[in-house]
């Protein structure tokens, strides 16, 4: 068997006496789409940021392809091909569409000069839809276009490994409907998806795999099906009230 | 040799030239006591951008850079008879260098924090070498007469370092304008709109920062040595003057921040006002409430400075004037 | 030792009136994110007022009382015209605004009383306490620094309006959900920490002279004291300013006084470098 293109040892991270990521371990393939799913406040963005280097963990490691990346910096660790969205969008407000992805496409894994970082970013603005708007201030566009311009600028610097938190939520379901070819597309050029996602429906038809989170916990790890039927998965999400509406909203829609 | 071609590199060429050239014609001394003025200006403005509107730190204390220029260089002109050019060139360097060190500690801090800590270090600056003996303490250093001997006496030295003067002006618009269109420049915007967003983007934002805050500091410390050399004298009071920092963020907001041309018409326009409200009598008393209530206006009603509000009404400014 | 102790306790006195300046930096950063630049110059109006007053017959002591109700509405106009329109913007916005109201007040106490110092004469003891000497004065403007601390304190922690402002600092918008109006508790807030200010500079001006300009060595003072003790925590300023107080005190027997300056700014850099929250913890 090749190397896992990320694996997760032991990680725990606490602030003060909270312990948002308890001693979670799991393998990414290369090429996988692996779902991190868990109700609200489960850790889950906390183990991105662990992973691509916002916080150093308080314990554990993250190897990327075999390199042992804990507490490297972000900087860093984008060069390295692995990139990621934000769950609450951070664009550039004052930059235009184009220059956001730019930035992304400089300092990305390739580490391109300003010309050919251009070629780059219009190919990937055209690949995800946004190239009409290419000179629009990234501050003025809707919600859901934010949340593609993320992508793409995680899409520009090149990445093996795409870290995709909840780029779904809050889109309507045409929306929806578009992201979700936007993701197909992105793994079918090879790169592996490790992504956080409410709707169920959603990701459990993109994941090979799921890994669920709970207070920090790993719960479960498996594929769709094995997780879906696996019924301590069920009494977390029952327990979550809000989840439990989530599901039934999605199940009436 | 693309930016040869760019309209902006010879509007820049040109009216240096104007500068350096006009008053040398009529030979008019007090015309190029006023441009010098003005140069000094755009000088400090347009590299204390690089800081406020490329990379959106808020250095309150920038002048401090300026103080120590001219302070090393003319130390090492009267104390070790250097010549002026060697003098400017190491005064520059040593700011910057101290600059750069200076930076990966202050600029882990953000916002408000930052802009009192450089506050903080002008201030100390300037009361350590009020106090500095070597320095001259409160009553700074003189150069003698004699220096300006081997640059051809006072009046050819005069001219010399007006048309320095005028040369460091000229640099600094350029290098601003290089800054802006690098890939440089485009990681400081990063840094400027969203940090964090910027570091996870792979922008080495700390590094980046360092060095944006070392290299404004480098022709604004050249300009000291030159500007305190004019004068034959320097004292900490006029060195490190924080009104005059302060004056300097007045010049950026007004001409608009984050551009090129801004703070360089700001600095210019700041300088005619100035002039203007101390030479009319009547105004004289009020000059710094015009300028007050004018940088209050601003602030208020556009942000963007004179910049923004053309870049507004005429898009296609922003090709021609960056 | 005598004149060490002399020392101290005049640092100690004097810390007192710059904790209680610092005070009203501090609060109204603590309440808003602004780092007030025109502090300086509204202690040196604070000077003038009680100038005008005493000059007009009332006794210095006596006036800080209208002193301080001319400051409290002094801050509430400043705000509405100056802070209140980019107070959600970069904190350059705020720091450039309240700069250019400092700049307007520069300008006019100029034009009306030029930059010569002034001074407040009245009559004053002097007392001899174990050969320690001290002036009533001093003594009285650190008396006077503590009532108006312990009246603020009152004020946040027993007042509703009080309480409301201690909300807005927290979280404006939870406070705003909670129905608090809280743009009404910026204005007050800012014409709160302007009248400490103000006070703070009419003491001053009961112990030495002063002039348009004095102002700025006091904003300096402060921004360290509020530093010192955190940015946004009031106990904290007034501690700061003790311990300014207590550092130019203990220090002026051994080195020139002009080093203390140097001293205090490094200080200060140094806290915000290594103790950005200030050594008794900020707001946050
Ligand atoms: N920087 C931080 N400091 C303190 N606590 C934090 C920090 N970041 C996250 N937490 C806490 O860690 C826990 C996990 O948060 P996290 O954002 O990782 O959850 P999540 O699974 O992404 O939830 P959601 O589905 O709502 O996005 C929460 O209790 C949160 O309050
Ligand atoms: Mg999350």
């Amino acid at each position: 068997m090749s190397t896992p293109i990320l694996e997760v040892r032991n990680v725990t991270m606490t602030f003060g006496g909270l312990t948002a990521v308890d001693d979670v371990s799991f393998n990414m393939a290369e090429g996988e789409i692996l779902g991190l799913i868990g109700p609200n406040g489960a850790g889950k963005t906390t183990l991105f940021n662990v992973i691509n280097g916002v916080y150093k963990p308080t314990r554990g490691n993250v190897v990327f392809r075999g390199r042992d990346i804990t507490g490297l910096p972000p900087y860093d660790v984008v060069r390295l091909g692995l990139a990621r969205t934000h769950q609450i969008v951070k664009p550039l407000n004052e930059m235009t569409v184009l220059e956001n992805v730019v930035v992304g496409a400089c300092f990305g894994a390739e580490n391109l000069g300003l010309e050919p970082a251009q070629y780059v970013a219009e190919e990937v603005l055209e690949f995800t839809g946004l190239l009409q708007m290419k000179d629009e201030l990234a501050g003025k566009l809707n919600i859901a276009l934010k949340k593609r311009l993320e992508v793409a600028r995680a899409l520009a610097a090149n990445p093996r490994l795409l870290l995709l938190d909840e780029v779904l939520a809050g889109l309507n379901p045409s929306e929806v409907a578009k992201m979700l070819d936007v993701i197909r597309s992105i793994r079918d050029r090879g790169i592996s998806i490790l992504m956080i996602e409410h709707i169920m429906q959603a990701i459990m038809s993109l994941s090979d795999r799921i890994v669920v989170l709970n207070f920090g916990q790993k719960l479960a790890e498996g594929t769709p099906d094995e997780v879906a039927n696996d019924p301590q998965v069920i009494e977390a999400y029952l327990g979550d009230p809000e989840m439990a509406k989530r599901i039934l909203e999605e199940e009436e829609a | 040799m693309k930016f040869l071609k760019s309209p902006f590199f010879w509007i820049v060429i040109a009216v240096s030239l104007l500068y350096a050239v006009y008053p040398k014609l009529g030979n008019n001394i007090t015309l190029r006591e006023t441009l010098v003025l003005s140069a000094i200006y755009v000088i400090l403005a347009t590299n204390l951008n690089l800081m406020i509107g490329y990379t959106g730190y808020v250095n309150f204390g920038s002048i401090v850079f300026f103080g120590l220029g001219g302070y090393l260089t003319l130390w090492l002109i009267g104390g070790y008879g250097w010549n002026l050019y060697a003098a400017v060139l190491f005064a520059g360097v040593v700011t910057s260098l101290l600059t750069l060190a200076l930076g990966f500690g202050i600029l882990r801090l953000r916002g408000a924090y930052f802009a009192l800590a450089t506050i903080g270090v002008n201030e100390a600056v300037k009361d350590f070498v009020s106090n500095f003996d070597k320095w001259g303490g409160s009553e700074g250093i003189f150069l003698p007469f004699s220096t300006y001997k081997s640059m051809g006496g006072a009046v050819h030295a005069l001219w010399t370092v007006y048309f320095l003067i005028i040369g460091v002006m000229a640099l600094s618009l350029l290098l601003s304008w290089f800054i802006k269109r690098s890939k440089f420049g485009l990681g400081l915007f990063a840094i400027r709109e969203d940090e964090d967003a910027a570091i996870v983007l792979g922008v080495k934002a700390p590094v980046y920062k360092a060095i944006a805050y070392s290299v404004s500091a480098f022709l604004p410390a050249v300009a000291g040595g030159l500007y305190f050399f004019k004068n034959g004298s320097i004292v900490p009071e006029e060195a490190f003057n924080l009104h005059l920092s302060i004056e300097s963020i007045v010049m950026v907001m007004l001409g608009g921040q984050g551009t090129v041309t801004g703070p360089w018409v700001g600095a210019f326009l700041y300088e005619r006002l100035r002039g203007l409200l101390l030479t009319t009598p009547s105004l004289s008393n009020f000059h710094l409430v015009i300028a007050g209530v004018l940088l209050l206006l601003i602030i208020l009603f556009a942000p963007g400075g004179l910049m923004g509000w053309l870049y507004k009404r005429w898009a296609r400014v922003r090709g021609v004037l960056e | 030792m005598l004149q060490i102790f002399s020392s101290v306790m005049d640092g100690l006195l004097i810390g007192l009136v710059y904790g209680l300046a610092a005070i009203g930096l501090t609060l109204i950063f603590g309440v808003m994110d602004v780092v007030n630049l025109a502090h300086g110059s509204i202690i040196a109006l604070g000077m003038f007022f009680l100038y005008l007053f005493f000059g007009a017959g009332l006794h210095p002591y006596l006036s800080l009382v209208p002193v301080a109700i001319l400051g409290f509405f002094f801050g509430v106009i400043v705000y509405l015209i100056a802070v209140k329109r980019i107070i959600s913007g970069p904190p350059l916005m705020s720091l450039l605004s309240t700069f250019s109201v400092s700049m307007i007040i520069i300008g006019i106490g100029t034009a009306l009383w030029s930059t010569s110092p002034y001074n407040i004469n009245f009559k004053v003891e002097t007392y001899n306490i174990l050969g320690y000497t001290v002036t009533s004065a001093r003594l009285i403007a650190a008396v006077a620094a503590v009532l108006v601390t312990f009246g603020l304190y009152f004020f946040l922690y027993r007042t509703v309006l009080g309480k409301a402002v201690r909300a807005v600092a927290n979280n404006r918008e939870a406070a705003e959900l909670m129905g608090i109006p809280s743009q009404q508790i910026l204005a007050i807030s800012f014409g709160i920490g302007t009248m400490l200010a103000m006070l703070s500079g009419a003491l001053i001006a009961t112990l030495f002279p002063f002039t348009i300009l004095s102002g700025g060595v006091y904003e300096l003072k402060s921004f360290v004291a509020s530093v010192l003790g955190g940015l946004g925590n009031p106990t904290g300023a007034l501690l700061g300013g003790i311990i300014l107080g207590l550092i130019e005190g203990s220090v002026a027997p051994f080195i020139q006084i002009s080093w203390t300056n140097v001293i205090e700014f490094v200080i200060f850099v140094l806290i915000l470098l290594f103790f950005p929250t200030g050594l008794f913890g900020g707001r946050k």
